[in-house]
């Protein structure tokens, strides 16, 4: 009885770190910039690809090719930064808004129905020697890949604590997220500032794909689906803490895999939903966020 | 030090300075005087490149300020405390005196200029390791003018820094401006408190409604009747 229980909680927190880690950068690039790029889900998903072709047509271990997924990912933040969100952060609010929620689902439009036309639909997974490794626990079967994912993106999220605490520019980061005229009266410039976290928030979004196509699968329509998930974990755990919002990740990865398992598995996706609703109404700052004021 | 001729700024498509001029030269203690709505914190932002002004210009050390964008601005040496201090509530007080030396050169003297402001402030040694939120009104001023002060500023820009402080804060704020402009650093206060503002300054400019009203040497100020009557009433 205790099993399946445990067992679901298991694979809950265990896609719940991706959740997280995904919605870390949704949410660095919002608590930053003030806009949400809904194309997030895309990135995931040529970070996702990136990892699938390396390893298809190279044989390059998916774990092993992470900094190169990272990379590219950097890269293609960086371009998509400088060649579409760039221009908008200088709007009045409303227009920012608009604009960027426009040419972001443009984005993600072209981006989904690029892979589409080169990759086929076909959904997509990476398996290696070690893909059916598993480790049981009183009776609990671990993926051993999906346990190394979730130890990769806590260490990610701790890697960027550390930065954005520690070091200086990272705390010109958290200054700008506060109040970037003020940050712009020390020297800071909050261009590059807009530029820096669009790019390491984009570079998280990749990671989690390429550890979503060797633990899981990858196909060129997830976008939309991970998009909404980190924006659910994103409230969920509340902006402003980003600590916070990797563990809404978790919370959300268990409550599915507890709504899949004592209800039905149609209902698991809804729940995330419900869940954002029922924030959005009882407690809008999130589970850890600070209150307004 | 200081020279701004002819500012007419907009807020899109409404005016708020016409044809402001001023001078502050290096040493002093200039005051920038007059009601709400005046124009001087438009002024301020003007000068640091926050709004660009439609005509005028702005020049520091006889250097243009038009074409630099603001983040640079803190890099010449001009260092501004924005109304109501502006601190980073999230942050500690040390790591808002960090930031305030975020400039290069400013980095690398960084721990003088920790011992200075500390000097100066030693409320803010005593709480470093405290959120800025949940420092007191008068601290988190403090903080704000500490942390102007790490960029090693030569002109430090204070906007209403007495605003909304207990009378005997005011008066301890105002002399630790006082000291601050003792130990070389040229200082433009803008206040609504105009007394204890005109008391302080070598030189006062008086604004209204978004033009220059008058100019004068502090207590030559106290006898012109707009200013008399206006504000002292």
């Amino acid at each position: 009885m205790l099993q399946p229980i445990a067992q679901n909680l298991v694979f809950g927190i265990l896609v719940g770190a991706l959740y997280g880690l995904a919605a870390v950068g949704l949410a660095l690039v919002f608590g930053v910039t003030k806009f949400l790029n809904v194309a997030h889900g895309e990135l995931l998903m040529l970070g996702g690809y990136a990892s699938f072709w390396l390893f298809s047509l190279w044989r390059v271990d998916p774990f092993l090719s992470l900094p190169l997924a990272i990379v590219s990912l950097l890269v293609v933040g960086a371009v998509l930064y400088k060649l579409l969100f760039g221009r908008m952060v200088k709007l009045a609010e409303g227009a920012k808004i608009q604009n960027t929620l426009l040419v972001g689902f443009g984005l993600g439009l072209i981006l989904q129905n690029l892979a589409l036309r080169f990759w086929t639909a076909d959904t997509r997974s990476i398996t290696t020697f070690y893909s059916g490794a598993v480790w049981t626990i009183l009776g609990v079967r671990l993926p051993v890949v999906r346990v190394a994912s979730m130890g990769i993106a806590f260490v990610l999220i701790v890697a960027l604590q550390l930065f954005l605490r520690r070091t200086y520019t990272g705390k010109a980061l958290r200054a700008t997220v506060e109040n970037w005229e003020a940050a712009t009266l020390m020297g800071i410039d909050i261009q590059k500032v807009y530029l820096l976290s669009f790019v390491i928030g984009s570079a998280l979004a990749g990671v989690a794909g390429s550890l979503v196509s060797v633990g899981y699968s990858i196909d060129p329509t997830m976008g939309m689906s991970w998009t909404l998930k980190s924006l659910v974990v994103m409230v969920l755990g509340g902006l402003g803490s980003l600590t916070g919002t990797f563990v809404g990740g978790l919370i959300l990865g268990v409550t599915e895999a507890a709504t899949g398992y004592f209800f039905s598995l149609t209902y698991r996706e809804v729940v995330g939903l419900v869940l954002f609703l029922l924030v959005l109404i009882f407690r809008p700052q999130g589970l850890f966020g600070a209150k307004e004021g | 030090m200081l020279e701004i001729n002819g500012i007419n700024a907009y807020y899109g498509d409404l005016q708020a300075l016409w044809g402001i001029s001023m001078q502050v030269n290096e040493g002093e203690l200039v005051a920038l005087i007059g009601p709400n709505g005046a124009g001087k914190t438009t002024t301020l932002r003007v000068i640091t490149g926050l709004l660009k002004p439609a005509s005028g210009s702005v020049q520091f050390h006889s250097q243009p300020l038009d074409k630099i964008a603001a983040h640079k601005i803190v890099e010449l040496g001009i260092s501004q405390v924005p109304e109501g201090g502006s601190v980073f509530t999230g942050m500690s007080v040390l790591e808002n005196l960090e930031l305030g030396a975020f400039v290069a050169n400013a980095r690398k003297v960084k721990d003088q200029s920790l011992k200075w402001v500390y000097q100066i402030f030693p409320r803010l040694e005593e709480r470093k390791n405290q959120r800025a939120g949940t420092l007191s009104g008068g601290e988190r001023q403090m903080l704000a003018i500490g942390r102007a002060l790490m960029s090693k500023p030569k002109l430090l820009m204070l906007d209403e820094p007495s605003f909304g402080l207990a009378p005997i804060l005011v008066q301890q704020m105002f002399e630790m401006i006082k000291e601050i402009n003792r130990q070389g650093v040229t200082i433009l206060l803008v206040e609504q408190n105009v007394r204890a503002a005109l008391e302080l300054a070598h030189r006062a400019f008086v604004i209204e409604n978004g033009r220059i009203a008058g100019q004068g040497a502090g207590e030559n100020l106290l006898s012109f009747e707009s200013v008399r009557s206006a504000y002292l009433a």
